[in-house]
Parts: C-alpha cells; structure tokens; sequence
C-alpha cells in the first residue's frame, strides 16, 4: 500500500519534472499542519487542491510535512532560502512561524490559510465558516423532528466555536425553541483524528434525543457518520463534501473549500494577479458552501433546499449577518 | 584490563554502538526497499545534521531538548521508578516558565527573566512529577500507569488554560502573547556575534548550556551526594535501602520531583529559547524520546548526552531527509527512528550475551567464584 | 556382587579453567554405584564447578566422564539427564502455584496433549512413590507443602525423569532435624534400589552420619578420597581448610548483666493479616548470646525486622536502650544504628548489601548519613574508601579491594564484610540473622569468635539461626520459634538436637517425624511460601 503510494508519487514526480522543463514560471510549495496531508480532512483537501493545480498546469508542488512546532518555520525558511514561491502554509497553528519566514524572506509570497498575519508578503485566506454553518445548522432545523439537534467539535478552541455558532443561530432561526447540545472530542490536535471517540459522543447525543448532529472534528467526524447510520439518524459532515459517505445519513456537508484557497493562490501567483493582503471567502466567493448531491437528494425536500438557498441569498445579500464567534469570542448574537 | 572492565567498556559503548548500527543496518533495508539509496540518505542525513552550522545549530537544538527528558527518565531510573510522564511534565514546565515571564513586569532585565522562568520550570515540572510520586508513595498507585495518565491531564489542563486563560487577545491559535525580549535566552549565534564570530541563525540558543551543567549536577548528585547514594540504593535494592533506614516513600517524591524538574527545563529550551511564547504542544515526542535516550546513555550524564546528539541528529538529519528527498515521507523518517529506539531501547542487550562471551569470558577469580556460586544456587 | 564394583561416575582428570582460575585441576573421582557418596569442600573449592559439568551446564577443557561405564561428553543439561543423572539443587525449581504433578511433568509433557501425559505420569509417580517411599499428594500445589515435601517433589522429578545418579546441593540446609532424618531414610530407600547418591554438603555432621564414602576438594584439587567409617569431622575439616579447624567454639562463662532490650508481648501481622510473630516475649542482657533457633520461616525474618525497626509492630512493646517502641511509636532503623543497635540481616543479598555496588558503597549501606565521611554536601569518597578499607583489614575480606562490585565478593567475604560494617561501630545491642549461611569453615571460626567477643566485651547479642549447631555453641541461652510463637526456652548447657528440634515442631512427645511433616502442612502453609520467597 505504502510502497504503491510512493511509486506512484515518484512516478508522477518523473512526470511532472518533464512537464515542469517547459513553462516553470513559478516554484510553488507547501508546508502542511503537523496532522500530515492524508489527514482525510482539511490538510487533504488542500493536498488534492494542489494535486489538481499540478494537473491542469503540469507545475509540481514541493511539499514540506513537519513533524513538530520547530520544523515548520524550519521549512518554511528552507523554502524560500531554495526560491519556492508561493508558498502556502496549512492552518491557524502556523501564524508565527509564517510570520517569521515572510519577514526573512521579504521577496517570497506566502499564503496562509485559515488565520491572519499582517505582513506585506503575506496573503491571508480565511473562511466564513459561520455562513456556511448558519445554512446547514437552518436545514438541521427543519429536518428535525425531536426539536433537539447536536454540535461536535474537535476541540474547544474559537475556530471550531465557529462552526457551532453559527449553527446554533441558523437552527434557532428556523426554530426558536430547539435545543442545540454542544460536545467536544478531546483537548489536544488527536481529538481531531480519532472517530471512535466521535461515534461514542454521537451515541451519547443521540440517545439524549438529538436527532441530527453537525461535527467539526476533522477525521472523528467519520465515527459521527458511521454512529449515525448505525442507529438510524441523521449527520452533517465538514470540510469536503461527506455526503457520499454514508448516502441516505448524511444530510449535507458545510464544504470549505481550502483546496480551492491553495490553487488560487498558485494560480493568481502564476499569472501575476496574487496580491497579499486578506481574502475572505464566505458564501459569496463560493469559499463556504452547503453540500446537495445525489447522495442527499433524497433526504432534503424541495422546499426545504428553496429556503436554504433563500437564507444563502440573504447572507449573501447582507440582508441575515452572521454572528462571528471569533469577533468578541462569545456566541451572543 | 580486568574483566570487570571489559565488561563495563561492552555496556557502555560496543553494546550501544552495535545496536546503533543494526538499527541503521536494518533502516538501509527498508530504504533499499523503497527505491532509497540507503549511502546517498545517509549521506542527506549527515549533511542536515552536521553539514553546515544552521543544521548543526538544529542537532544540538533537538539534542538539548533530549538531554534534559534523558535526564529527566535517568534520575527516576536510578531510583527504580520508571517516569513515562516526561511529556506531561515538560509541558506543565512550560506553562511554569511561561508564567514567570508574563506575571513579571516587562521592563524587568533578563537577569530576572531567564532565572524565573528557569525556576518556573523547574517548579511546575517538578509538581507535576510529585503528584504521582505522592500517589505511588503513599497510595500505592503504580507510577507508570499515573505519569501515564498525567499526561493526558496536562494536555487538557494545558488546553483550557491556552485557550481560556492564557490565548492573546484576538488571536485565534491557543497560544500566549510574546514574552517581552528581556525575557529570551540568547541565542547562540547572537552571543557569537558578540564575541565578534558569525555564525548561520538557528533556534540553538544557551539553554544547552544549562543542559549541560545540568548533566554534571545530575552526576554530582547521584555519585557524589548521600542523597544520591540513598536514590541508587533505592533504585537497585529497596529492601537493603529500608535496612539501612533509608525511606522509600521520601526517596520516590525526591526522585520524582527532581526528575520532573528536569523534563519542565525542555520548556526553557523550547519556549524561552526559541517560540518566546507559550504554545500548544511544544513538548511532543521529547518525554517518551527521553526514556529511549537514558536507556541508550547507560542512565549516566555522558552517555545521555551522547544518545542526546543522536536523537538530535535523527530529528534534524531525518527532517532534512524528508525534505531534500521526495519519496522519503516523514513517516519513514519516523521508522528509522523507530528502529533506532527498538534496537537501543527494547533489544538493547541483543548481543550482550555474546560480546561477553567472545570479549570477556570469564577469569578473574573473584568472577569465577560467583560463577561458581551462581551454579551452586 | 558386581554392583558395588561398577563405578556410576567416573571422572577422569577433569580440567576446566575460568581465565587464570584453576576451577578444576585433574580432578578424578570414582563413585560407586548404589552408594552414597559425599563431597566436601570450601566454597570456591570447585565442587558447583565439577557437579556443573557433571550435570552439563559447563563443558571440562580436559579429562574424561564416564556414567556407568560410558564414556559422555556432555553439552547441556538434557543430555546428563538421559544418561541418567538428576540433580536437586539448593533452592528448589518449582512452579509455587502448580500441583506436584504438574511440576513433575514439566518439561517431559509427553505429546501435544496434557491430559494423555498427566495421566501416564501420575501411575508412574504412584508406583515411584511407593518404591522409594516418597509419599506426597500429587494434587496440592507447591505452595501449600512444607520445605520438607518441596524436596521430595525434587527428587520425584529426577526419578521420573530416570535418574539412576541423584546429585544433591546441599540438601539438609532449609530442613528441621526430623525432615533430615526423614531424608536420610529416602536415602536409604534409594540406595536399597540402587540409585547411586551424591552429595554435596558443608555440614561435616551429616556426611559421616550418612555417607559411604566421601571425597573433599579444596582450591580445585581433589585433596582426599576416604571410606566414612575411616574418617571423622575433625579430619575431614583439617583436609578441606589445608590446617586443624576448631569446631567447637572457645568461650568462657557469660558475664550476664542488666537487660538492654525488653521484648513484651510482641505480635507481628504481615501484609495479609497473618499473624507472623504471636506474644513473644523476651529479655536479652548485656553479656550474653541469645539463640532463636527454628526452621526458616517460623517468625525469625519478622523478629529482627521487628526489633530493628525495619517493620512495624502490630501490638506489644519493645524497651530498647532507654527508649520504647511499640505499635504507634515505632523507632526508624536509621534511629536504632543511632542509639546504639546494629543489625546483620538474614539474608545478605536482599538486604545486608547492594550486590551491584562497589564494596566501599555497600560498606556505606545505613550509615551513608554520618558527618564523618560527609563533607557538607559532598559525600566523601576518599573517606568511604578509607572507611571500606579499615572494615576490610579489621575483619580480614578479601580481596581488600574497595572498588570490587559487591557481588564479586564469594559469599564468606561479603558476610565478613557486613559484619564488619555493623560491628565495628560498636554498637550495643547487636541482633544477627544467619551469620554463616554460605559461608567457608575458615570464615565460620572466624565470625563466631568475633560474636563471642562482642558478648564478652558486653554487649547484647541476639543470634538467629537455622544451623542448630551454630546455636548451640554459640548461644548462652536459646528461645526457639514455631509459627510466630516461642515453643521453647533452654540453657544452652542444656540443650541437645533431639529436644530443639522437638521444640521447632512445637512437638511435646516423640512421634513419627513424617507425621510431623504432615501436621506442619496444615500450620505452616505460610511459613513456607515465605520460605520459597527467602
């Protein structure tokens, strides 16, 4: 399996170091969180956004996997020092050490996603979960027949929070009254990573008479998947778009499309339109969505996906504003 | 030379040596597997490690870090307990040495500084040892299941605190605001610079050298102090320590806390010397690393130091094999070093049978008396 | 008769060297078949060394062995075992918490499965059992038999195995006086079948008690060959030493003053609730040597650790030097060194030392807190080697080497060391466990007059023993102990083997020593689980 892998990646690299010979205008890298980029969650999807980008324009990519805190900044350095640009870092965790490299390497372009540094080489992508959140949490609602549905987390950290507020806001925006239970997997990264400590959490909120659950936990959110087919109810997966994963169960996805975030970048980089500075991506650039596919089809009525899209247009309108946690890390809205 | 030599020259440097280099034997192997020329990685990974001073800058950094868990496992080793929460303690080091740092007054010069956090480090680490130490001494729980534990219980006591107590303001990774630069321990490449030599920028930074004087006050105290005589007495025959009226219970908060101690230094390294902040999981790997490098090191200070190196080698020579070398993923660099600690750690007297067999059979009279009386028993 | 002409072991010029040491030097040895046949010698003398390579375990550089007139050459132990050797060893290898028979069958299963195997050894055990005299119950487990019995267990493996050749280790040391006998009578048993018996022991007593013949090495060399009846202790004695020995130990009557420890009511419980020492009382004087004899594991390990404050008490009190210890007031073992008590522990390598430090290290064992060798924080090393040194001249160890690891020493230096260690701070009240087990004849005279100066120097000695011959020629008075409790008080001047032992098995009347063994595997299943730990 392994030994598969890394033939096929030495041989896609052959592959790409031939095609990269005739237009290398730019030398594109990435440096991933320290969870590795088969996390099956938000490094993969950028890992499959750079996969795609090296398809359509035969540019490899030079990845960097750090192992601990030190060898991020570490990488980062040795990137650029070696001329790579741009170079995008993967997560909230690498602000400081983002910012150190850019400030050494004034001339090289970073991108971070997920978090802000103000630096004059820096493009900072962040994502408007809580739109995205809002929407799915709005069809939890109304899908709901037990006035109770269930938020895990990864871990308790505003990031997530994120995801839960605005879910909690767009439930009680359909229904008032329902109840929103919050839980969370564990304290540390791990909790990102361990579904059977999600699938445990979700019987749990099941059996207390939850009926729909939203995880933000990363891979544990499979275990909230699998939980919630096992016993006949109903999730919402995160990140990419999970609904495939157990059709018939997963009742959407709040897809965040961090993939597109890193493409983007070498992409405006490649034709001379990266600018550094803050993109937000929410509902309106298509950074946050809610997920409707065959998979789900079945799950959500027509008038329910009419009124979804209805609060997706008034977002996008400004018409609803979404309350981010992050801004006065409270969920009062 | 006597046998008695021979025997302590096999266990304290061929033995460690050969496993070493079976270790390395066999990861040529898997790399020979996966289409690696083993002698080109081998030649990456001396070159990340020692090739030019920032990677040198890098080892010693790692090794630092390893010196103090070693350390650390050493001293609980000599007193027989086996300390698996080095993790945890170097974590809650780090909120001691953090905290020292940000209650101060900023203003303040780094002569107060680096003394308080070292001392906060020190503390926190060392309380973090002696709540299982309590617990083993006078509630018989067993330490390695409690240490075990205790590092979980600082992970989530670390995350609340990061995330309620202590996160800046605005800022959404868990992490404390910079400690002011009054607070850094310098780093290396700045005090050369004073000194008038240049040297290529790494996180190297002095705290190796409280690593250092730390190893040499471990070998003074475990050789050179009643206190140590009573922790290896304890360690190697509890009941001859209870006989001579040493106190076992006091023995295991001693030893503990000092050992905790230790692990909460890997903090000042870290953070003081290096993140200028507190952040989340500074500490991974560096506790568990330790066990493997005071059982690499013969539990003395110079053997430590010496395993110290090697793991920073590993750490540093193996990110720069990730790096440099696309089809070596930083799991396989994670498998080397998984064999290094299998080799040196678990099997660590594989060939001692043997090398005493061939290198040192048996001889002096003395030796072959208690030969004698071993088959008489 | 040719059996008695044909030689079981024949060993011809056996040589082995370990380095420098001549372990062996050509040696030759002829046993007869169907006799018994004892070895005598010091340790270090070569007899584990020539009975280890009789059993396999080492190989001779030199020489010949011939097991019923064949010639071998052994290379392990499992080719000894087919050629008909079995050997029981001092410390038992048994499985504590298997039946007998499942420890019988231990190694020679018999096919995949057990129960086959099990069956077809207990119809051969019964039968064995009956020839020899080895009655045991197949179906207890180890834990639950008396010392006695283990033994038998040990020699019932070696039969089953076809042993026609036993060897034993010292075989009498753990056992009463009655067990003893009751071997002996095995013995006979055995010898009346034709299995051929060696046996390898210190105690000069028993060899011409039961012996045909014996041959005594010393440094490696077979020094003499003697039929028993032509021999005595005082000869075999000179011949393994190389000079006269005094068995008897020279003392002059016990100036007995005013008591320094006072023993009242003194009970111990240990871990389980089990009451290990019950209302012993007891006063030991100045001037005199108190003996308690007993079979291992009766109460003497919990006595001395009682009384040296190693472990608490559960009622009763002890007066000690002026001071008063009982339940709730306990005295440290560091306090008692302090005031003036010292201890030599039974067992040397559990406690009297540390066996893997340097014998200056080991010599520091309880006294590493003394300002004298302390420079401030500094613990002195210069001084614990002087100290090391002076112990080493005083009590004669050797090698005198301070560096030497504690378990480098052989078993009578490293007590020598010990006793040196607690006797040489002249203390008061001293209390001694096993003060010659495992050690040389030479070392024994030595440490028994060294004790007899201390008692006439006027100092309190409590002896614990197992050697009732040490006791009673040490002691000047004897208290003996039988599951926890004191089953008999006597004057040394009055005391013989016969009534000790009695005494040890809390038994009033004569009666038939097996019987007693049974009766003591009802009340002393403890005892002898804590016997196996020792």
């Amino acid at each position: 399996m392994k030994l598969n892998k890394i033939t096929m990646a030495i041989a896609a690299a052959a592959v790409v170091l031939t095609a990269s010979t005739v237009q290398a205008e730019i030398q594109p890298a990435v440096v991933y969180d320290k969870a590795g980029k088969f996390d099956k969650s938000f490094n993969e999807a950028v890992f499959n956004g750079i996969k795609r980008f090296t398809a359509d324009t035969g540019i490899s990519v030079r990845e960097v996997e750090p192992t601990n805190e030190v060898q991020v900044e570490q990488g980062l350095k040795k990137l650029a020092k070696r001329g790579n640009s741009p170079i995008v870092g993967v997560g909230f965790n690498q602000a400081n050490a983002l910012s150190a490299a850019a400030q050494a390497y004034p001339n090289t372009q970073f991108t971070l996603i997920d978090m802000v540094v103000p630096e004059a080489n820096v493009q900072n992508v962040v994502f408007r979960s809580q739109e995205g959140s809002f929407l799915v949490g709005a069809l939890a609602a109304m899908k709901s027949q037990t006035g109770k549905v269930g938020f895990i987390g990864g871990i308790e950290i505003p990031l997530i929070s994120v995801f839960g507020c605005g879910f909690e806001q767009g439930a009680k925006h359909i229904n008032a009254d329902i109840e929103v239970v919050y839980s969370f997997v564990g304290s540390t990264g791990a909790a990102f990573a361990n579904p059977s400590k999600g699938g445990e959490i979700a019987r749990s909120q099941y059996e207390a008479g939850a009926d729909i659950i939203f995880a933000a936990a990363g891979s544990s959110g499979n275990g909230v998947i699998q939980a919630a087919a096992d016993m006949g109810k109903l999730a919402i997966g995160v990140d990419s778009n999970q609904n495939y994963l157990q059709p018939g169960t997963v009742l959407t996805s709040m897809v965040k499309r961090v993939g597109e975030a890193a493409y983007q970048s070498y992409a405006t980089a490649q034709n001379g339109t990266w600018k550094p500075g803050f993109v937000s991506m929410g509902l309106a650039e298509g950074g946050v969505d809610w997920a409707l596919d065959e998979h789900n089809r079945s799950l959500v009525t027509a008038d329910m996906e009419a009124q979804v899209n209805a609060l997706k247009a008034s977002i996008i309108a400004g018409d609803i504003s979404v309350h981010d946690y992050m801004s006065d890390n409270t969920c009062n809205y | 030379m006597n046998r008695d030599t021979r025997i302590a020259w096999i266990n304290r440097l061929l033995l460690p040596l050969l496993n070493i280099i079976t270790a390395f034997a066999v990861t040529a192997v898997v790399f020979w597997l996966i289409d690696v020329n083993p002698i080109e990685a081998a030649q990456v990974l001396l070159y990340g490690a020692f090739g030019y001073e920032e990677g040198i800058g890098y080892t010693i950094y790692y090794a630092t870090n390893f010196i103090f868990t070693g350390l650390a496992v050493a001293v609980a080793f000599h007193a027989g307990l086996f300390n698996i929460g080095g993790e945890g303690q170097a974590y809650l080091g780090g909120l001691g040495a953090g905290l020292a740092i940000l209650l101060l007054d900023p203003s303040l010069s780094a002569w107060v500084f680096i003394p308080a956090s070292i001392i906060g480090a020190l503390f926190f680490g060392g309380l973090w040892a002696l709540i299982p130490a309590y617990l083993q001494a006078y509630r018989g729980s067993h330490i390695v299941i409690t240490t075990i534990m205790f590092n979980f219980l600082a992970a989530s006591l670390m995350v609340y605190i990061m995330v309620h107590v202590l996160r800046e303001t605005g800022q959404m990774t868990p992490q404390s605001e910079l400690f002011p630069t009054n607070a850094w321990m310098p780093f290396v490449h700045d005090v050369a610079a004073g000194f008038g030599y240049s040297i290529e920028a790494s996180p190297l930074n002095m705290s190796v050298l409280l690593a250092l004087v730390c190893a040499v006050l471990v070998w003074f105290f475990l050789w050179h102090t009643r206190w140590g005589y009573a922790i290896r007495a304890t360690g190697k025959n509890g009941s001859a320590a209870v006989y001579s009226g040493i106190k076992p219970k006091r023995i295991i908060i001693v030893a503990m806390c000092i050992s905790g101690a230790l692990a909460g230094l890997v903090s000042v390294n870290e953070l003081v010397g290096y993140q200028h902040r507190l952040i989340m999981d500074f500490h991974l790997g560096y506790g568990f690393g330790g066990i493997a490098v005071a059982l690499m090191g013969r539990k003395h200070p110079i053997g430590i130091i010496m395993a110290a190196v090697l793991f920073g080698i590993l750490y540093q020579g193996g990110a720069e094999l990730a790096f440099e070398m696309s089809n070596i993923s930083r799991d396989i660099v994670v498998v080397m070093q998984g064999l290094v600690i299998l080799f040196c750690g678990a099997l660590e007297y594989m060939y001692r049978p043997w090398l005493i067999r061939t290198l040192a059979p048996v001889k002096q009279a003395a030796a072959s008396q208690e030969v004698a009386t071993e088959v008489g028993a | 008769m040719t059996m008695t002409d044909t030689f079981a072991i024949e060993l011809i010029d056996i040589d082995k060297r370990f380095g420098a040491v001549h372990a062996n030097n050509k040696v030759c040895l002829q046993v007869k078949q169907g006799n018994i046949h004892g070895i005598v010698g010091e340790n270090g003398a070569g007899k584990s060394t020539l009975m280890s390579i009789l059993y396999g375990f080492y190989q001779a550089d030199a020489g010949q062995i011939k097991v019923l007139g064949q010639s071998h050459t052994f290379t392990d132990s499992h080719q000894a075992i087919a050629a008909g050797i079995g050997m029981v060893h001092q410390h038992f290898m048994l499985v504590e918490n298997f039946t007998v028979l499942e420890n019988v069958i231990l190694g020679s299963e018999g096919g995949a499965l057990l129960a086959n195997g099990m069956a077809a050894a207990r119809k051969e055990l019964t039968r064995l059992a009956d020839v020899y005299g080895l009655k045991v119950d197949l179906d207890a487990t180890i834990d639950s038999l008396p010392v006695g019995l283990q033994q038998r267990v040990e020699i019932l493996k070696a039969l089953y195995k076809g042993a026609k050749i036993l060897i034993l280790d010292e075989p009498t040391g753990v056992l009463t006086p009655q067990e003893t006998e009751e071997l002996f009578r095995i013995f006979d048993a055995l010898k009346q079948q034709g299995v051929t018996i060696m046996l390898i022991t210190h105690k000069l007593r028993e060899i011409i008690s039961v012996t045909d013949q014996v041959s005594v090495m010393r440094a490696g060399q077979m020094v003499a060959h003697r039929d028993t009846c032509d021999t005595s202790r005082e000869e075999l004695a000179k011949l393994m030493v190389g000079r006269k020995v005094l068995l008897q130990v020279n003392k002059k009557a016990a100036n007995v003053r005013a008591p320094l420890m006072k023993v009242k009511r003194l009970c111990v419980a240990d871990d389980q609730g089990v009451m290990r020492l019950n209302d012993v009382s007891f006063e030991l004087r100045a001037g005199e040597v108190l003996g308690v004899a007993g079979v291992s594991g009766n109460g003497q390990t919990q006595l001395l650790e009682a009384l040296s404050g190693i472990i608490n008490m559960t009622s009763g009190s002890v007066e000690v030097l002026g001071f008063t210890m009982d339940a709730k007031n306990p005295i440290t073992p560091d306090k008692m060194r302090q005031i003036g008590l010292a201890h030599v522990p039974e067992d040397r390598h559990r406690m009297g030392l540390i066996t893997h430090f340097s014998a200056s290290e080991s010599a520091l064992l309880g006294y590493h807190t003394d300002p004298k060798i302390n420079s401030g924080i500094w613990l002195n090393k210069n001084r614990v080697e002087d100290n090391c040194k002076a112990l080493m001249s005083a009590f004669d160890v050797r090698p005198a080497d301070p560096h030497l690891k504690s378990a480098n020493f052989s078993g009578g230096n490293q007590q020598k060391l010990i006793l040196a260690r607690e006797m040489e701070r002249n203390p008061d009240v001293l209390l001694i466990g096993q003060p010659t087990r495992g050690v040389d004849i030479g070392a024994i005279e030595f440490i028994h007059q060294r004790i007899i100066d201390m008692r006439d120097a006027g100092k309190a000695v409590l002896l614990v023993s197992v050697e009732l011959d040490e006791i009673m020629s040490v002691s000047d008075r004897i208290i003996v102990l039988c599951d926890g409790q004191i089953t008999g008080r006597i004057d040394a001047s009055d005391a013989d083997e016969k009534t000790l032992g009695m005494m040890m098995a809390n038994a009033l009347d004569p009666i038939d020593p097996l019987k007693t063994m049974d009766d003591q595997l009802a009340s002393t299943q403890q005892a002898s689980a804590q016997e196996n730990q020792v």
